[in-house]
């Protein structure tokens, strides 16, 4: 009897490991084929919409010829304007909290809490925020500027993070090296640890690049929806991915189907873009170390 | 040499001292200053948000605002419909998509072959990249008329459809996360499982994800983030009514999508019941660390 029951228990424990290996198994399978499913829809629909008169032409609510250049050009602006604020800001902030503060001290830990919150904060806050603070108080308008300013702080704790971990990768025996030859602190962090946190700082670089792309909540409420070609920063802007809001709100003609499509088409292929230049950094990276 | 030189040459290096201290101090001043600026940003924001959000908690009062169930502005303002959009919508996420995301991640660092989890791992790395209106237009395009031919009702813009997009915004970040904790353990733990006769299953189940508990639930938790915290996606596919919703094929309207929908011509106290708003996700996200912070504590002692 007790054999028995044993052997019945053992089967059984046989059985439920080939039904959780399925499951796992199934489990991948599944985030594969959303994968899959999400990027194959957008780029078969989209890819064939996609032209050199697309992208560099002006937009126009009717007609056939419409081009999303006026919302190229504002993204670009965006994440120009965003990093100049923010990766400055960013990595020194990180230069100090590697370099100079003292490791746990109390100071240190208000920096840090501070950071993390900041990357907590729900987009949309930052949104409210921005349009109430840089649009009107401060009196910016709907502009590319508001809308940078507001992105800086959003992506702020990215570049401080990923800078961090880039500069405490760089060996000790480099500072020691440095010092030992006699030179200044400024002196080492600027022609030793700097450049050998290079990449890791460049991948920072990126990471928020591709956030300022990704956004669409805080922009529209920052930057506006202006389809013209921004003249300064003081214009506002319509970024692609708030472009592609705009359009899902009105896919009436099969014109208007063409154009959300070919517009999430460039907006996967940027994506993929700026993953692939992380990966080739990274490989240099592994083959330098 | 004589005394004059020597005195002179020592003032000569006393002064490059003096001049190199100058350039220190300048640039740890520089880089302490900007240390502030996240600080400040942190500050500024929290100040703003509840400043702005307070005349509306005076008004409605904070108990009507949060369990009133009429959002008219500006005459009524009850945010309870869109709490508990938020929540449902969020809970659905968590429940269809973290359990395929650990087994995912189960998958990456135990059972896949390694050129199939270097093929996958990218795959999923690009999932996060993918900006959420990219999503939302997916839902749209996809979810939604599924929803509607399935159930067979006229609008597929329901909290279902809003689930099904943000289960799957969800999934990269929770398998990241899983992934690198269950990748971080010892291996004895999996060979001393192993040793004592349990299959490769059995150890994974009942050594590897406990053990990485405490990385899991920081990788379920930064996905209940994202999900309480997306926006776009949402107003894409959820339709919208700031109505109590009666059951999952209805359409319904977020917190964060109701900020984002009325916040572009807002007024007065209006305005200021968006701020309120957001001092109400705020609350979410705080209390969400808060546990987070609570649980890994715990398993540091």
């Amino acid at each position: 009897m007790f054999k028995f029951t044993q052997s019945n228990s053992l089967v059984s424990r046989q059985n439920q490991d080939k039904l959780l290996h399925g499951a796992i198994w199934a489990a991948a399978g599944i985030t594969i084929l959303f994968l899959l499913w999400v990027v194959w829809h957008i780029l078969s629909n989209g890819l064939s919409h996609v032209s050199w008169e697309f992208i560099t032409g002006a937009y126009t609510r009717i007609g056939e010829a419409s081009g999303i250049w006026a919302m190229i050009v504002s993204t670009v602006y965006m994440v120009l304007l965003s990093l100049a604020f923010a990766a400055p800001i960013g990595i020194m902030t990180a230069i100090y909290l590697t370099e100079y503060a003292k490791p746990g001290s109390k100071f240190v830990q208000v920096i840090r809490f501070c950071t993390e919150s900041l990357a907590g904060i729900p987009s949309i806050v930052y949104g409210l925020f921005g349009m109430t603070f840089f649009v009107t108080t401060l009196g910016l308008g709907f502009s590319i500027l508001s809308g940078a300013l507001t992105l800086a702080m959003l992506i702020l704790p990215v570049i401080i993070r990923t800078t961090e971990e880039a500069l405490m990768a760089v060996p000790m025996s480099y500072r020691e090296g440095g010092y030992a030859l006699g030179s200044s602190k400024i002196y080492t962090i600027w022609r030793l640890i700097l450049p050998s946190a290079l990449p890791g700082i460049v991948t920072s670089v990126i990471l928020s690049t591709g956030r300022v792309i990704g956004e669409s909540a805080p922009v529209f409420l920052t930057a506006g929806m202006v389809t013209q070609i921004p003249d300064s920063v003081l214009d506002s802007g319509r970024t692609l991915t708030v472009h592609l809001y705009k359009l899902t709100q009105e896919l009436f003609t099969q014109h208007e189907w063409d154009q959300a499509y070919a517009t999430a088409t460039i907006l996967i292929v940027l994506v993929l873009a700026l993953n692939l230049a992380t990966k080739v950094i990274a490989t240099r990276l592994n083959k330098s170390s | 040499m004589n005394t004059a030189t020597k005195v002179q040459s020592q003032g000569l290096q006393l002064a490059q001292k003096k001049a190199m201290d100058i350039k220190e101090i300048f640039f740890h001043g520089l880089f302490l200053c900007c240390a502030m600026v996240g600080v400040l940003s942190v500050s500024t924001i929290g100040w703003f948000v509840f400043n702005e959000g307070l005349p509306a908690f005076k008004e409605a009062g904070v108990t009507e605002f949060v369990t009133g169930k009429e959002w008219l502005p500006p005459a009524l303002y009850g945010i309870l419909p869109m709490i508990v959009a938020s929540m449902i919508s969020t809970a659905g996420a968590v429940i269809i998509g973290v359990p395929i995301a650990i087994l995912t991640a189960v998958f990456l660092a135990e059972i896949a072959p390694k050129w199939l989890a270097d093929l996958v791992r990218p795959a999923v790395e690009l999932l996060a990249g993918i900006p959420s209106v990219v999503y939302g237009f997916f839902g749209l395009v996809i979810i939604v008329p599924a929803i509607e031919t399935i159930f067979n009702i006229p609008a597929g813009n329901t909290i279902l459809a809003g689930i099904i997009v943000l289960a799957i915004m969800i999934l990269p970040t929770v398998i990241t996360i899983s992934e690198t904790s269950i990748r971080a353990l010892p291996s004895v733990y999996k060979e001393g499982a192993l040793a004592l006769g349990a299959s490769h299953i059995y150890s994974i189940f009942k050594v590897l994800i406990p053990a990485a508990k405490s990385g899991i639930f920081t990788g379920v938790a930064l996905g209940v983030a994202r999900a309480i915290g997306e926006t776009m996606a949402i107003i894409m596919v959820m339709g919208n009514a700031p109505a109590m919703p009666g059951s999952l094929l209805e359409p319904a309207r977020t917190l964060t999508a109701n900020i984002a929908m009325e916040m572009s011509y807002a007024t007065g106290i209006h305005s200021s019941a968006l701020y309120a708003t957001g001092i109400v996700l705020l609350v979410f996200i705080v209390l969400l660390n808060g546990s987070l912070l609570y649980l890994n504590r715990k398993r540091a002692y």
